[in-house]
């Protein structure tokens, strides 16, 4: 789990903000609300979490409550490996 | 139209050198090709470069009053200068020219300081009064004319129309502010009086300056004012509606006062088509008109404007630009706008304008302003619908209002809308702040502060708290109904700061060209602003007001077409194969490296991403492109620029 949760923010440290370690964001932040991510953003997440994980997310998980914070990623990965 | 620039040496003898305006001056030639003029008084000098548009013969400058104890030079026009003269004639007032310039003098004359509300125009404007020893700059309401200045060691004054007759003098020399780039990565403009250099200041819009020997003052003379809740027009929409229409015929009939031919510009959208369609019905059947279109159909709104040509039969001109042409001219773009930017929108416009110069056009009329006034943007509908769902953050169908206003955005992440929301609802509840309607935006903007440099990135978190804002901007602004707010800080940042100058006068001016436009004439504001918010913007119908008056004479499919923000290529112009080759080279690490605004490390993981940057990320992209060009032109080659004076010139001596 904890490992999950540090790639996933070495992931969007990397990406989205380009390698600025100045923004601040808890597991529980919002990116969307944040503005660390947009839509496009959110796509590429997507890329990343079923490439990294071997997981394949459907339409209908595409939510927010599954996506949109390092916590919400974490448990909805844990949740589809078993 | 023209350029104006000066010295006053306030607190001491030293005296003004004509070679001193004559190099300021050699740097505004492009705003004003056809002569030249100066006066040296002493301590004081001012000089223009001249543009001929009234009074071709006689209009030269500087002009005098009856005994010549006060002189001016001026950028602009002063459209209601007919009646200012006869009115001024009767109070015993002698003319010897019939320009426009000559009243402003008279005017201040008999007013003094007040001169300049009696003004209906776009000016800038400089006064020597000989006896008094005092300069008066003044600036239009709104800024559609530029000004500049620079107060040294406190005991000189520095003017003129564009930043770089400033530098172009000698003694001040350009160093970009860090202040000025952290605004504009912010609120995408600076706040007058800082500017994206050092040292030199912007006079705000509706602003004078007066100077003496005592010290310079600087004064407000006017504002957008609206209306305290409950206090707007009272009237019937069909007698609101006829005065509208009266207000803008009246406007427009001012505007087409000239010497030379005045064209138009047709964008394909409803405010320059109204003023088109006016112009033609009423005053002149052989109209030319100008558009640009785009190559990528993204952005291209020409089938509107074939419809409004075909409609109207004008004499219309069009170019077409591709990625590569707006590239090209961007180089030249931040010459002009002397600011960095997080748009090339303004690089077509720069095209335009040299179409309409080719063509022999000096004066084109174009529909600026309509949706700051009647409420035309997406982010007053925003603000609106963020505010009625913050009533009930947690109904499911209130934020969907949202996706009708940005369907561009939505259209490949239709099952992704849920994000959006998130994205919008972020300080969603906190609409007693005035600034309610623009801190998303702001905030977002703000993000591309990752690629600055340490000390930028520090400068940002002053502009976060928004200290320069709540100064420059009317302290009622907490008062004003919630639209009204949002059309406020509209109109004073983005409007004056970049619509008017970095994609208006700049870009027009850069090709000796001149606009004019009729919904920012000042009587047009003031009585826009008294119309009830909802007859602006009804339900999310926006310029509603607008559309019901002049629904009758425009073809439906222009009146009704669905609302296109204005807006050009950015990746596939400056991250191309054929991308310029100063723009690729300014990219280069080296050069990043160099200059030292940004953070090599995050621009490279950036410019890394190449054509997968996302939306958000694209103005960053224009924002570096256009602090490496600002860079190179101002403190890397300033003196390669080819600075020229009009063969025609005048000089006055008084000393």
């Amino acid at each position: 789990m904890a490992d999950v949760k540090q790639q996933v923010r070495d992931y969007i440290i990397e990406n989205f903000l380009f390698g600025d370690t100045s923004t601040q964001f808890s597991d529980e932040d919002s990116f969307m609300e944040k503005g660390i991510l947009d839509s496009t953003g959110i796509l590429e997440v997507i890329t990343f979490l079923e490439e990294s994980y071997g997981i394949k997310i459907e339409d209908d998980e595409l939510v927010p409550e599954n996506l949109d914070s390092i916590n919400n990623i974490a448990s909805f990965i844990s949740r589809k490996k078993n | 139209m023209c350029g104006i620039a000066g010295i006053y040496n306030f607190q001491s003898n030293k005296s003004v050198k004509l070679d001193q305006i004559q190099h300021m001056v050699s740097s505004l030639n492009h705003r004003g090709p056809d002569e030249c003029g100066f006066l040296i008084d002493r301590n004081f000098g001012m000089g223009m470069s001249r543009l001929s548009i009234i009074d071709l013969s006689g209009g030269s400058q500087p002009l005098h009053n009856e005994d010549r104890s006060i002189w001016i030079v001026f950028n602009g026009e002063i459209f209601n200068y007919i009646e200012l003269r006869q009115e001024l004639e009767f109070k015993g007032h002698h003319f010897y020219t019939h320009s426009d310039t000559e009243a402003i003098v008279h005017c201040y004359e008999e007013y003094g300081v007040d001169f300049v509300k009696y003004l209906n125009g776009q000016f800038a404007i400089s006064i020597w009064d000989v006896k008094k020893k005092k300069l008066i700059l003044a600036r239009d309401r709104v800024g559609i004319r530029p000004l500049f200045y620079s107060l040294l060691n406190n005991n000189s004054i520095f003017f003129a129309s564009e930043m770089k007759a400033i530098f172009a003098e000698g003694t001040i020399n350009p160093e970009i502010d860090e202040i000025g780039i952290a605004q504009i990565f912010t609120y995408w403009v600076n706040i007058p009086p800082v500017t994206s250099f050092k040292n030199v200041n912007e006079l705000p819009a509706g602003h004078v300056l007066i100077c003496n020997h005592k010290g310079t003052e600087i004064k407000p003379y006017w504002d957008m004012q609206f209306p305290a809740n409950g206090g707007f027009d009272k009237r019937q929409k069909a007698e609101i509606i006829d005065e509208l229409k009266d207000q803008i015929n009246k406007a427009i009939a001012l505007r087409l006062r000239a010497d030379v031919p005045v064209a138009a510009y047709l964008s394909g959208g409803i405010d320059s088509s109204i003023i088109s369609t006016l112009v033609k019905r009423n005053h002149n059947n052989n109209l030319t008109t100008f558009s640009v279109a785009f190559k990528d159909k993204d952005y291209d709104e020409r089938t509107y404007q074939e419809q409004m040509v075909a409609h109207l039969g004008t004499n219309h001109h069009m170019c077409e630009v591709d990625a590569h042409d707006i590239a090209e001219a961007f180089i030249d773009v931040v010459w002009y706008a002397e600011k960095p930017m997080m748009r090339t929108a303004p690089a077509p416009l720069f095209a335009l304008s040299k179409l309409v110069r080719d063509n022999n056009i000096k004066v084109v009329l174009t529909g600026e302003g309509a949706d700051e006034i009647f409420g035309g943007y997406n982010i007053f509908k925003e603000s609106l619908v963020r505010r009625f769902w913050s009533r009930q953050p947690d109904s499911e169908w209130r934020p969907l209002l949202l996706s009708r206003l940005y369907p561009y955005i939505l259209k490949d992440a239709r099952h992704l809308n849920t994000f959006w929301q998130g994205f919008f609802k972020k300080g969603l509840k906190q609409t007693h702040l005035p600034y309610y309607s623009h801190l998303i935006r702001w905030d977002n903007t703000s993000k591309t502060r990752v690629f600055f440099n340490n000390s930028i990135k520090h400068h940002y978190n002053t502009v976060a708290e928004h200290q320069d804002l709540n100064q420059y901007f009317d302290a009622d602004i907490k008062n004003m109904a919630p639209l009204n707010q949002a059309q406020y800080i509209e109109s004073k940042l983005f409007m004056t700061g970049y619509l008017l100058s970095s994609q208006g006068d700049r870009m027009m001016m850069g090709n000796s060209v001149e606009g004019r436009f009729p919904f920012l004439d000042h009587q047009v504001i003031e009585f826009a602003s008294k119309i009830s918010p909802h007859l602006k913007v009804n339900g999310l119908n926006e310029k509603y007001i607008l559309k019901e008056a002049y629904k009758d004479i425009l073809p439906e499919g222009i009146i009704y077409r669905s609302k296109q923000p204005y807006r050009a290529p950015i990746l596939s112009s400056f991250l191309s194969d054929k991308t310029p080759e100063l723009i690729k080279e300014l990219l280069r690490p080296q050069a990043i490296k160099q200059y030292g605004y940004f953070n090599y490390n995050s621009v490279d993981k950036l410019l890394r991403k190449g054509k997968n940057i996302s939306a958000k990320n694209d103005m960053a992209v224009a924002a570096l492109v256009s602090v490496q060009l600002l860079h190179y032109h101002y403190i890397e080659r300033f003196g390669d620029h080819d600075f020229r004076l009009a063969e025609k010139q005048t000089v006055i001596n008084l000393n």
